[in-house]
């Protein structure tokens, strides 16, 4: 009894396509400012400071600074993707419109609702990875297109990771005020700790080692060495820590929401 | 055989048990209530039944499946009709039907094709496409009923399902119950509408501090723990009326605030004496269900 139950292994049931296909129709409906989210936001952040930052730079890591910062806003582009997701539309389903309620009265249970909302909002970072993914090919930044074709799994990785952690913070939050912590204390730090805008051996040791325990690095390690046409090192390392940080993050939430919402 | 049928059902939150041992069965075709005060625990039996939360003992089992090990497949055959609305505001009349019949595993096929009758059920035709947000309350809560009817159930449960509705609207809502009840559904009712209770159910209980208290048909209940008639007596001297009168006339009186509430068998000689007095004021009527539930729960607030 108490906790132990909801901490019962995950069931798995292609039931929760139904779910995945009512967030779908849900973005359906505003596919063109979406999309336009997922593109015009980050690509101006690479092309502003891509351009602006990158002139007074010499090349970083044997590349242009656009070039090198392109791989690094791919991957932020997708942590950000899933975080909000997960976070703030998955909490207006869930807490304030009642929809994983709704869905509950049927015969999907909580593990398939949270199944489908995993698969949805990795679908939707896969959306934002790939529209970066586009604009690199478009602007050549990239060195092999058949390394570069190995970012997509990648970020279908990472899409799992974010929002396995997203969904932690999700099953704890009292209301949307409380995202401010995930995101001040995890999303920022990743962002200027994990390699987006300059390599990590420009920190400090310290914070070099804080770097090592964060996924977005990991994630960064892995797609940055693939845009500028090299196989990464320590490929099955990264794997690991990404989903490790997914699989335990998934699971950690899928307990907490049973235990908010089946008491 | 009954359809639904819980077995001394237990539930405790922390220290307090909010369901303490409660049996209870539906039988087809019936409509059962399940009514109480605030907190009675009316809603956590609810979930219970649905396997929506684990009980701390006893046993359900609906539709032949125990619950809720099966709660899933026990579901399929089911209705549901939450307490607040939680339609989807991001889609229309019609979307709203087809994105729940996808849950049950409905083809989009088939859902199309029932969408019509939930249509004319809910009276909602002319609206499918309206959005959920343009709806009245009456219409948005007609809705619910509806897609709660998108898998067909043999069994529907309502939690409270006409408050916030204006008479009108909770009328309408009452006459699709009863086509319900017609066409050989069985519905399981909470409500704290004991007009609603004494209209719609067959035979329900009372549920105060988790337990049952009372169960029966509404007009078995009103004769087994109250006199016929009630009148209610205000104005000035209604402390002296009680003293001279009131006691002798009446088998049972109560005091609530201004009002002297009188249970009678035979309410024209309480009238008749009341008349003789210029300022007293009263009103007549039968007793209800209402009285069976003050008088068994107490007219203490539970906030």
């Amino acid at each position: 009894m108490g906790m132990s139950r909801y901490f019962r292994p995950p069931v798995l049931s292609w039931r929760f396509v139904s779910v995945w296909r009512r967030n779908f129709l849900v973005w359906r409906k505003l596919a063109i400012p979406a999309l336009l989210g997922n593109l015009a936001d980050p690509a101006f952040y690479m092309l502003g400071l891509g351009y602006g930052l990158g002139g007074l730079l010499p090349e970083v890591n044997g590349a242009s600074y656009i070039a090198f910062l392109a791989a690094g806003t791919l991957c932020y582009s997708t942590m950000n993707s899933a975080s909000f997701e997960a976070l703030y539309s998955g909490f207006s389903r869930m807490h304030v419109q009642k929809t994983w309620e709704a869905i509950l009265n049927t015969p999907l249970i909580l593990d398939d609702v949270l199944l489908g909302e995993l698969v949805w909002t990795m679908t939707k970072s896969l959306m934002s990875g790939l529209a970066i993914l586009i604009i690199i090919w478009v602007m050549g930044l990239y060195s092999s297109f058949a390394l570069s074709l190995w970012a997509i799994p990648v970020i279908i990785l990472m899409g799992f990771c974010f929002t396995g952690m997203a969904l932690v913070v999700n099953a704890v939050s009292p209301s949307y005020d409380f995202f401010m912590y995930y995101f001040t204390l995890a999303v920022t730090p990743m962002v200027l700790l994990g390699g987006v805008f300059y390599p990590v051996d420009q920190l400090p040791p310290f914070l070099q080692q804080a770097s090592a325990a964060l996924p977005l690095t990991h994630a960064i390690d892995l797609v940055r060495p693939l845009m500028l046409g090299r196989v990464p090192s320590g490929i099955v390392k990264h794997v690991l820590v990404l989903a490790a940080y997914g699989g335990f993050g998934y699971y950690l939430a899928l307990a907490l929401t049973r235990r908010r919402l089946l008491k | 055989m009954a359809l639904l049928n819980a077995q001394g059902l237990r539930k405790k939150y922390g220290n307090q048990e909010v369901v303490a041992g409660i049996d209870l069965n539906v039988n087809p075709g019936e409509c059962f209530g399940l009514i109480g005060p605030n907190g009675a625990g009316k809603t956590t039996t609810l979930r219970l039944l649905l396997g929506l939360t684990e009980p701390d003992g006893g046993s359900i089992e609906m539709l032949g499946e125990p619950v809720p090990a099966r709660a899933r497949e026990a579901r399929m055959k089911v209705g549901i009709v939450p307490q607040m609305d939680n339609l989807d505001p991001d889609f229309s009349v019609r979307e709203n039907l087809l994105i729940y019949g996808r849950y049950f595993g409905h083809s989009d096929a088939d859902i199309a094709r029932r969408i019509p009758d939930l249509l004319a059920f809910a009276g909602l035709e002319t609206r499918a496409d309206a959005k959920v947000q343009a709806l009245s309350g009456g219409m948005q809560r007609r809705l619910t009923l509806a897609r709660a009817l998108v898998n067909d159930p043999q069994l529907i449960f309502l939690d409270e399902p006409t408050t916030g509705l204006d008479p009108q609207a909770r009328h309408m809502i009452w006459q699709r119950l009863r086509a319900l009840l017609n066409q050989g559904k069985t519905i399981v009712l909470t409500t704290h509408f004991m007009e609603e209770a004494e209209r719609l159910c067959d035979r329900l209980v009372i549920l105060d501090r988790g337990r049952i208290i009372a169960t029966g048909t509404p007009r078995g209940l009103i004769e087994h723990h109250i006199e016929p008639h009630v009148v209610e007596v205000f104005g000035e001297g209604t402390d002296n009326w009680a003293e001279n009168h009131g006691k002798a006339l009446c088998q049972r009186t109560e005091r609530v605030g201004e009002t002297l509430f009188c249970y009678t068998q035979d309410s024209k000689a309480v009238i008749q004496q009341i008349c003789r007095d210029p300022d007293l004021r009263y009103l007549g009527r039968p007793a209800s269900l209402e009285d069976v539930f003050l008088k068994l729960t107490g007219r203490d607030l539970r906030d």
